[in-house]
């Protein structure tokens, strides 16, 4: 079982407030990812969950328990550090049976463990080596593989991937992705990557200056962002924003619209401009173009778009998803 | 880019470093050449470098006389002593300040370096009155304590430079798996700062064995390490050139083999971490 | 990682060491402080258990104006300064020499550190009597082989001797310290130099002596620390008569030899503020050190 809820959980460092009072529920078997962009408090967030930092005010709950006050150690949950954090004076095999060694569980059980890990894991063959001979896939694999064997009741993970290179990444998170499947543990996991929460996800909490920016599975972010810190962070490439005459037309201090929900013609549209880069990707084209009154958007067609910088070119938005925000930058219903 | 160097120039850079080399070397191995030599030959002139009749008697005289075993032995514990005894209490306090620090880590680490350099004069008496108090003038334990003491702020301040560069999280994964607050210095951190403890420890018995202050002035007869051991050939009746090089060999050899393998952890050491 | 938990647990493991050190500190500090104001001459019957007489300031004015003291201040400065200039000057010099490419580099640093590990009485006993002595050492064969008369050295030139003697104990510390440093500069920094048509002297001024001032200042310091109270060196050779007798010394001297322990008390506490000058501007380098 691996149900956690924040109370009213508030943490300062001396007299800078890094999170203010928060509340949040994370169920069992759920995979959480806690998104935004780094100094938002999500690392300082996990950090409080697994012990690591002791909360300021406020209650953390572990099925039901009040854990705030339980040492680390005791809390059952197993954490993945972003620098992998392995053992380098042990084996392979060493490391990933330490948990167990610390909860005296026997030798021959352990030994079941570690192997029945390391297969799941793909690394049976490497167990007599030392963490400084292997790759960085592999330490990620270990360090997996440590959190595995204790059998918790959440994993916490701090930005695991960060440092692996961009084609190792989403391999990786395909496995993270799979183990999550197969034990169904309550996950949680911090990054500042939007792709990789908007990937693996059941909820995403968005988190800006310590406070969550909303809260809700992927596909609901990117529809109904709640507000404009949300509309921009989710979705890539970012969301078009537009003030003045244009938005006062809708209603609303600003309006946004996604580069995928505006199209392009050569004969007319809403709005008229000139074509600045184009970033041409094979299966998608950004076009950035520059509309008087309007300012710069970004603009995304499938394939191979026939425009090239210093072309005419007309936008029309999809009037369905057209965001509309206060002067507050909440969303308008 | 290393720069390529003629053959030439790196054959005068050769030839001038290794005879100022030997040049600042000259005077230990003149004294362990005259170790092995005759009283006689130890003063001929002209004075004989290779060529003399190579003799270990003078050291079979000196350990006879003046019991060289016994010094060392109390060298040996006083300074094996003292170190290990500052390591036992300096790896924890080096911990708290690498790991957990605070706003007053700075200056509890300040404050212990200014503790080294009050000088040892003015507190001489109150500790030789103490120490006759306490019934441990000239013995063993009380050096040990001494010396563990002045050499305490230069531990503490090795193993927290060392333990500083050991990451914080492989400590809070260790947590995390479940170790206590003992299980995780001792399987995790010690294990992790092998290399710089044993630095630390080579320095410091190295510091503790020339030690020359407290060692001349607590001790008389039972205690006395080497350096009194060879303070009391500085009397000029009864001195012989072959036996005080053969003692002083015998005093130093120890520690100068020690030293060269401690030669990089001695500037870190020496500066506080200053200079790395 | 601060919980609660942690910090307290870290407050507990600092203790042993923090309260040892501040025992070793305030307590005979507080003695010597307090003997300093008082009558104490053991060896007169003076003792604790009868009550020591008060008598002020006298026994820092009588240090003071005694007629060892201010030649006991020269000798120190003397030596202090003698032994800064000889070490951080050959240092230097040797540092650069050794950071050269060479054959048998590793083995000429060995030669040139050993010094620093020869205990302090032996080093004074060897080159007292094997090299200083007017009859039989090397250097009076040195001399005579020149057609000179062997000079006495520690009494004739006493102070140059000793400083001689204590530099080539501490030059390895300098050379070593001064050679990581050099090592640490930048050697495109140099090239740029080079290139930009500066000679070698140029160069050295300007680029390695400015890059070095930082260590150079930290080996004045803990050079200066070490040295005002060099003791076993001067207690073997000359047991500080001719002019060697420093402020240590002289302190050892009225304490233990003289048995005034009043008198030697004062003397320390103004070793002691001495020190501490000094101890401040190292301490600050260092401390500046720590937020880096």
């Amino acid at each position: 079982m691996g149900k956690i809820a924040l109370k009213h959980v508030t943490k300062s460092f001396g007299t800078t407030e890094v999170i203010p009072p928060l509340d949040l529920d994370i169920e069992d078997g759920e995979f959480v990812v806690f998104v935004g962009p780094s100094g938002c408090g999500k690392s300082t967030l996990l950090r409080l969950i697994a012990g690591l930092e002791d909360v300021t005010s406020g209650m953390i709950e572990i099925d039901g328990n009040d854990a705030t006050r339980v040492p680390p150690s005791k809390r059952g949950l197993a954490m993945v550090f972003q620098s992998y954090a392995l053992y380098p004076h042990m084996s392979v095999r060493k490391n990933i049976a330490f948990p167990l060694r610390m909860a005296k569980v026997d030798e021959a059980e352990r030994d079941r463990k570690v192997e029945a890990a390391a297969g799941i894991l793909n690394l049976t063959d490497y167990l007599e080596r030392r963490p400084g001979q292997l790759s960085g896939g592999q330490r990620q694999r270990v360090a997996i593989g440590r959190a595995i064997v204790r059998e918790p009741e959440a994993f916490l993970f701090d930005e695991p991937l960060s440092n692996l290179d961009a084609a190792l990444r989403v391999n990786m998170r395909l496995e993270i992705s799979e183990l999550h499947q197969s034990l169904a543990t309550t996950m949680i996991y911090v990054t500042h990557d939007q792709v990789e929460a908007m990937t693996m996800a059941d909820k995403i909490v968005v988190l800006n200056a310590g406070r969550i920016a909303q809260v809700g599975s992927p596909l609901e972010l990117y529809r109904a962002p709640q507000n404009k810190f949300v509309a921009g962070f989710i979705g890539s490439p970012k969301m078009n924003f537009i003030e003045g005459e244009e938005a006062r037309k809708q209603g609303a201090h600003t309006i946004g619209v996604r580069p995928e929900h505006l199209a392009l013609s050569t004969d007319g549209g809403t709005w008229e401009g000139t074509v600045g880069v184009a970033e041409h990707l094979g299966s998608d084209t950004f076009l950035h173009v520059h509309i008087d009154g309007v300012g710069a958007l970004t603009v995304r067609t499938q394939g191979e778009a026939g425009l090239n910088h210093g072309d005419r070119a007309h936008i029309t938005p999809d009037p369905e998803r057209i965001h509309r925000f206060d002067g507050d930058g909440l969303a308008l219903a | 880019m290393a720069r390529a160097v003629t053959n030439n120039r790196k054959a005068i850079n050769t030839g001038l470093a290794w005879l100022i080399g030997l040049l600042i070397f000259f005077p230990i191995l003149w004294t362990f050449l005259t170790s092995f030599k005759t009283e006689a030959q130890a003063i001929n002139d002209p004075p004989l470098f290779l060529f003399f009749d190579w003799t270990l008697e003078n050291y079979a005289v000196v350990q006879e006389r003046s019991d060289y075993l016994r010094f060392l032995w109390n060298s040996i514990i006083i300074a094996g002593g003292s170190t290990l005894l500052g390591i036992v209490i300096a790896v924890p306090a080096a911990w708290s300040m690498a790991f957990v620090p605070s706003r007053r880590t700075k200056d509890v680490l300040l404050w212990m370096l200014s503790t080294k350099m009050l000088p040892a004069v003015g507190v001489l008496y109150p500790i030789y009155l103490l120490f006759i108090q306490l019934g441990l003038l000239d013995t063993r334990i009380g050096l040990t304590i001494v010396l563990m003491l002045i050499n305490l702020p230069i531990i503490v301040w090795m193993l927290y430079t060392y333990f500083r560069e050991i990451p914080a999280e492989i400590l809070e994964a260790a947590r995390m798996d479940g170790a206590s607050l003992r299980e995780e210095i001792l399987y995790v951190l010690t294990p992790m700062a092998v290399p710089g403890i044993a630095s630390t420890i080579l320095l410091n018995f190295i510091l503790a064995w020339n030690e020359a202050f407290w060692t001349l002035n607590l001790t008389a007869a039972n205690a006395a390490p080497l350096t009194a051991f060879i303070a009391s050939y500085s009397s000029p009746e009864g001195l012989f050139y072959a036996k005080l090089s053969a003692a002083s060999t015998m005093a130093i050899a120890p520690i100068l083999i020690l030293g060269w393998f401690s030669q990089k952890q001695l500037v870190r050491g020496l500066t506080f971490g200053a200079v790395k | 990682m601060a919980t609660q938990h942690s910090r307290s647990a870290a407050r507990f493991m600092m203790a042993p060491a923090v309260f040892l050190l501040l025992v070793w500190m305030l307590v005979p500090l507080t003695m010597t402080l307090f003997f300093s104001f008082k009558k104490y001459l053991p060896l007169r019957g003076d003792s604790m258990a009868n009550g020591l007489e008060w008598v002020g300031f006298a026994n820092y004015v009588r240090f003071v104006g005694s007629s060892s003291f201010w030649p006991s201040i020269q000798a120190t400065l003397v030596i202090v300064g003698g032994v800064l200039v000889v070490t951080i000057v050959l240092g230097v010099l040797l540092a650069m020499l050794l950071d050269q490419p060479m054959w048998g580099q590793g083995i000429v640093r060995i030669l040139v550190i050993a010094p620093f590990f020869v205990m302090p009485t032996v080093s004074a006993l060897v080159w007292k009597n094997m090299f200083m002595d007017p009859n039989n050492g090397l250097l009076a064969y040195l001399w005579k082989a020149f057609g000179g008369t062997p000079v006495e050295w520690l009494s004739q030139a006493a102070l140059p001797s000793l400083i001689m003697i204590v530099s080539w104990q501490w030059l390895p510390f300098a050379t070593l310290i001064l050679l990581t440093a050099i090592q640490s500069l930048d050697s495109e920094q140099l090239e740029a130099a080079e290139m930009d048509g500066a000679p070698v002297l140029k160069r050295f001024w300007f680029i390695i002596l400015p890059h070095l001032s930082r260590a150079i200042t930290i080996v004045i310091l803990i050079q200066t620390i070490f040295l005002l109270s060099i003791f076993a060196e001067i207690f073997v050779t000359t047991g500080g008569a001719f002019g060697t007798k420093t402020l240590t010394y002289l302190i050892f001297q009225r304490v233990l030899e003289s048995q005034n322990v009043g008198l030697g008390s004062a003397g320390g506490v103004y070793a002691i503020i001495l020190a501490n000058i000094v101890a401040l501007f190292l301490m600050r380098i260092v401390g500046k050190n720590l937020d880096a």
